[in-house]
């Protein structure tokens, strides 16, 4: 397959997670979309590694795969924690911090 | 190029795109992170096509799987899963769409007027990115990001833990973040 497919349909998925991140409210999917980004970025990685045939890009994608876990775990629970005390998840009304 | 992987890496685009949008436009949240989950499979797949059987599972028991369940498990607990009717957003949404036909803009201007011609993948040999040589790779040359890695979700996990944690004191420890600061400021 020619690598110009992989990186098209990268392209595509993360300009699908730029789209969630922008247009939708709820915390939960916007941060599915982060992780959809975060999987663009990968595919690209391992398609470029397995074109160029050199394997540190496989290893940077089990990296970015930890990183994602770690950022999961405490998204999520920032999440709860701001739901527990706003009791309720809107986007719009994390606006405490602005000036 | 033979038609068979073209027609297989087809059906995979396919999907991959598809739950892509479906995960974008799915009202329900609980959908999304289903259609999430095959996105994911799917790319996994992607990834055994391109000779990367490590990364492929890892990305299937990972992301397909535990991080996927914490996020099934934090949209059922939080009863988050129905959007709000109301949307104020009107104008963030108009220059979303914009901000993302000109990114594919931009990737088909790339595509057209690029100087070079695209360039078919090799065949990937046997023993090429197996998982001995991931793993070997992982120990000897990137030891010390290995190592960090590691510490970062030893972070995560008592992070999370912190912030999660129930704020009223358990009976009889005395524990829980208020209750001490209401002692100290009494």
């Amino acid at each position: 397959m020619p690598l110009m497919y992989y990186l098209g349909l990268s392209a595509f998925m993360f300009t699908i997670g730029i789209l969630g991140v922008l247009l939708r409210r709820n915390p939960l999917v916007v941060f599915m979309a982060l992780e959809l980004m975060f999987n663009a970025a990968n595919l690209a990685f391992v398609a470029f590694a397995a074109f160029h045939k050199v394997l540190d890009g496989e290893i940077f994608v089990f990296f970015v795969i930890t990183t994602a876990a770690a950022e999961v775990a405490i998204g999520l629970a920032l999440i709860i924690a701001i739901f527990r005390t706003k009791h309720s998840v809107d986007i719009d009304q994390m606006s405490e911090l602005k000036g | 190029m033979a038609l068979g992987t073209l027609i297989v890496f087809a059906v995979l685009g396919l999907v991959v795109a598809g739950s892509a949008i479906g995960m974008l436009v799915s009202r329900n949240a609980i959908y999304a992170a289903l259609f999430l989950v095959l996105n994911f499979i799917t790319v996994g797949v992607l990834y055994l096509i391109l000779g990367a059987p490590f990364i492929s599972f890892a990305q299937v028991a990972i992301y397909a799987g535990s991080i996927m369940v914490l996020f099934v498990f934090v949209i059922m607990l939080l009863g988050a899963e129905q959007l709000p009717v109301q949307e104020p957003l009107r104008g963030q949404r108009w220059i979303g769409l914009l901000a993302g036909v000109l990114f594919l803009l931009e990737a088909g201007a790339f595509f057209y007027l690029r100087t070079s011609a695209p360039r078919w993948a090799a065949e990937i040999g046997f023993g090429f990115e197996s998982p001995v040589v991931v793993g070997r790779m992982l120990i000897e040359k990137y030891l010390l990001p290995f190592e960090i890695t590691g510490f970062l979700l030893l972070i995560a996990v008592v992070g999370a833990i912190f912030l999660a944690r129930l704020d009223t004191p358990v009976k009889g420890t005395g524990l829980g973040r208020h209750a001490q600061i209401g002692e100290r400021k009494e």
